[in-house]
């Protein structure tokens, strides 16, 4: 070999070869990037977008916010009366458009009691012409109610009409915004009290899985192959029936004249039947039936990679099966079970349908309030808001595990 | 007890019989002195029974007849853990979430030594093994070899008096493998424990044991030394499992008890030794290892000739090995060293063959199905 070097041809050659070789990988994967971008990436991101932007006010009466840009809300003055005619004119003309009940909405959210008084208003003022309103509308509002003359109104109607707002997120935390702009807390304790709740019912049933799981992934673990693969059906049984039909199946064994408690009675074990139905247990109890293959399927994968040799070298060097089965046995086994609690513990937290159908008010968890939210009180904010958090909180939890166990040491299957 | 020291008997299986489902037998009516340091290789193809054996005297099998005394006690019902046996496993078995010191110090720990004790045992071991600075890694980090020292050492710190070996070799490639084989015996000797390696391997267990038990079919064929077990096979299955053999079929003609004469198919009449000759008019099978047959006219002539055609020849460095066929279509094969005397042939050339009549085995054919073929 006289010369070991490439030459610049072969260098270039080889470029083309391996940028060709990228594209075609790039071109395999773009599909899938398509997919979880429309499905995964864009949606979550309108999410993570909405619990901050609110733009509906500003959309409602532009022209009257513009105008209280210029107004300090700090200082003891009502906005000046031409702001007030210009709101005058806008009020008028959102009612026409049958758009004034939800401004008041909107309004009322940040200053609870102004709807009614929006609402009438808005009435007051379509009977009026525009050109009167255009000089005299701030007397015909002080005209119509005394609430107009107070500060905090116009305070509220500017703040409601931010576009970028914080508010949603301090809600969800049980924090306010106090008159003077600092942040304290509120009155009543909801949002915080049902994450916790909700990391606590996620605790119990990751802890149950694991109870009832372990034996019987050890046990189908070792079993011979014909009687594994039957009791396999078995766990993989829930997977293949409807959630619903599961969760209001429990309904029937839970409820006052239900299986478990006529069963119970019949045996004269209780006198009086017990309250199941819509509580915390009926909960707990549900999800870890509908979840529990999560645990055992990546425990059992790990369970059957354990070579049996293992306990059986623990047993030859003297040490009892006992011992040996915790000191060797167990540790071996982390990687399934920190998968499965993993995967339990995430699930289980942002569930929905059933501690909505089996768990009452007491039973509830962060999602079902996600759903009134959605649903019922028409605050998708506030619901975008309660969302991000709790995706905060998983990425939080999930960073925490990696930090004590390490992700690399899961093994799903 | 009157013939035998205690010590001859060490280690006993007595007719013992293993079956996993009440039907089949995996070991059949096995029976095995074994003496106090002696180094005894259960040799056989795999499903033979001989890991069945090793695992029935380590307490993870129990028995389905017959009895296993260790020290003139019998074992029938010690736990596994009571039965202070080392064993090395064939994938090595160490623990991977402990260190390498961690896993050495285990049989310790559990046998409640004092700290300071089992550090230096550990020590001692890490030395033992050659391995002194690894002690803080984890398996995961160490070498095929490197963990199968470790698995060594751990089965004897807690200086076990019987070390069982299951095929302790077989997942590392020929150079260690030789090494390692190397290692054991020299720690065999330097510490004298008893040891009952398995292997399917013959040549390990030509080059490592005392005396091999050659299994098949759960029966244990032979049990011998090693020169013992490869110039006089007991029968045409160890013949044929220990080192290679021709086989040229025939039929016995007349036999004295300690010499054959053997009809061939072309009307050849040869002797050989009577190892297990059937009786007179019956057929048989003749074994001449390849290394004992020789190309007439390089030298070497003796009593039995044979004719036969050439066919080709395999160089393999050291030897040379030349492929015959006879005229029944019987193949056979001579392995001649590779040095100058070794003779160019054309193929399809009538060639003579010859060996002498001590270096040929009368054998009985094998019952039923062919012989079995070496792993």
């Amino acid at each position: 070999m006289s010369n070991p070097e490439l030459t610049p041809d072969e260098i270039k050659q080889a470029d083309r070869n391996r940028r060709r070789s990228k594209l075609l990988a790039t071109l395999f994967v773009v599909p899938l990037l398509v997919f979880i971008f429309v499905t995964f990436v864009a949606p979550i991101g309108t999410m993570l977008y909405r619990s901050f932007y609110h733009p509906t006010v500003s959309e409602l009466i532009p022209n009257t916010l513009e105008a209280l840009d210029d107004w300090s809300e700090d200082g003891s003055e009502l906005p000046p009366n031409p702001t007030l005619n210009i709101f005058a004119v806008e009020l008028k003309s959102l009612f026409e458009e049958r758009l004034s009940g939800k401004l008041a909405e909107e309004i009322n959210r940040a200053l609870p009691g102004s709807s009614s008084l929006i609402k009438s208003t808005a009435r007051l003022v379509s009977r009026a012409d525009t050109a009167e309103l255009e000089t005299g509308g701030a007397a015909l509002l002080f005209d119509s109610n005394s609430k107009w003359q107070q500060i905090e109104l116009w305070q509220a109607i500017k703040k409601a009409g931010s576009v970028f707002t914080a508010d949603y997120y301090l809600t969800a935390l049980d924090l306010e915004r106090s008159p003077s702009g600092e942040i304290v807390q509120r009155g009543t304790q909801i949002y915080l009290d049902l994450y916790w709740k909700s990391l606590k019912i996620a605790f119990y049933i990751t802890l149950l899985t694991a109870l009832i799981g372990f034996p019987l992934a050890w046990y189908l673990a070792n079993a011979p192959t014909r009687i594994a693969n039957t009791l396999m059906i078995f766990v993989l049984l829930p997977f293949w029936t409807s959630l619903l039909v599961r969760t209001t199946s429990w309904i029937a064994l839970l409820q006052t004249n239900g299986v478990v408690n006529s069963t119970l009675q019949t045996l004269h074990i209780i006198s009086e039947p017990l309250e199941m139905m819509y509580t915390q247990f009926a909960t707990v109890i549900a999800m870890t039936h509908i979840l529990l293959p999560f645990m055992i399927l990546p425990l059992y994968s790990v369970m059957k990679g354990i070579d049996p040799s293992y306990f059986r070298a623990a047993l030859s060097l003297g040490a009892k099966p006992i011992p040996a089965f915790i000191r060797i046995y167990l540790p071996m086994t982390v990687p399934g079970f920190s998968a499965g609690a993993l995967l339990v513990f995430i699930i289980s937290i942002g569930y929905y349908i059933t501690p909505a159908l089996v768990g009452g008010t007491e039973g509830q968890m962060i999602s079902n309030l996600i759903a009134f939210h959605m649903q019922s009180s028409n605050n998708w904010e506030l619901a975008a808001a309660l969302g991000s958090l709790l995706l905060l909180l998983i990425t939080l939890l999930y960073w925490l595990y990696d930090r004590l166990v390490g992700i690399s040491n899961l093994k799903l299957g | 007890m009157s013939t035998h020291d205690i010590n001859d008997q060490y280690v006993r299986f007595i007719n013992v019989k293993k079956s996993y489902d009440q039907r089949a037998l995996v070991v059949k009516d096995f029976s095995l002195d074994i003496r106090k340091g002696e180094f005894v290789t259960l040799l056989g193809p795999s499903g033979s029974g001989k890991t069945t054996c090793l695992m029935m005297l380590a307490g993870f099998e129990d028995v389905t007849s017959g009895t296993i005394q260790i020290n003139g006690k019998s074992v029938q019902d010690v736990a596994p853990y009571h039965r202070n046996i080392g064993m090395v496993f064939q994938h090595y078995a160490l623990f991977p979430h402990m260190t390498i010191s961690e896993n050495l110090a285990y049989p310790l720990k559990v046998r409640k030594l004092p700290a300071s004790e089992v550090k230096q045992k550990v020590k001692d071991a890490l030395a033992l093994v050659e391995l002194d600075a690894f002690g803080g890694r984890y398996p995961g980090q160490l070498s095929g070899g490197q963990k199968q020292r470790v698995a060594l050492a751990r089965s004897l710190i807690f200086e076990p008096s019987i070390v069982l070996m299951d095929e302790p070799l077989g997942a590392l490639d020929k150079n260690l493998r030789e090494h390692m084989q190397y290692e054991i015996k020299r720690l065999h000797e330097q510490l004298g424990f008893t040891a009952i390696y398995v292997t399917h391997d013959q040549t390990e267990a030509l080059t490592m044991s005392d005396r091999i038990a050659v299994f098949n079919d759960g029966v244990v064929q032979q049990c011998a030394p090693p020169s013992a077990l490869y110039e006089t096979p007991a029968n045409s299955f160890v013949a044929d499992f220990i080192g290679e053999n021709n086989h040229i079929n025939g039929k016995v003609e007349s036999n004295d008890g300690k010499i054959a004469e053997i009809s061939l198919s072309r009307g050849d009449r040869v002797r050989a030794l009577d190892i297990n000759c059937p009786p007179v008019g019956e057929p048989c099978i003749l074994a001449v290892r390849p290394e004992n047959l020789f190309i007439a006219g390089t030298g070497r002539e003796y009593d039995n000739v044979i004719s036969a055609e050439f066919i080709t020849r395999l160089y393999v460095g050291d030897s040379i090995r030349y492929f015959f066929k006879m005229s029944d279509g019987a193949e056979l094969m001579v392995k001649v060293l590779n040095d100058q005397d070794a003779p160019v042939l054309e193929p399809g050339t009538q060639t003579r063959l010859t060996w002498a009549t001590e270096r040929g085995l009368a054998l009985d054919k094998p019952a039923g199905k062919n012989p079995v073929k070496a792993a």
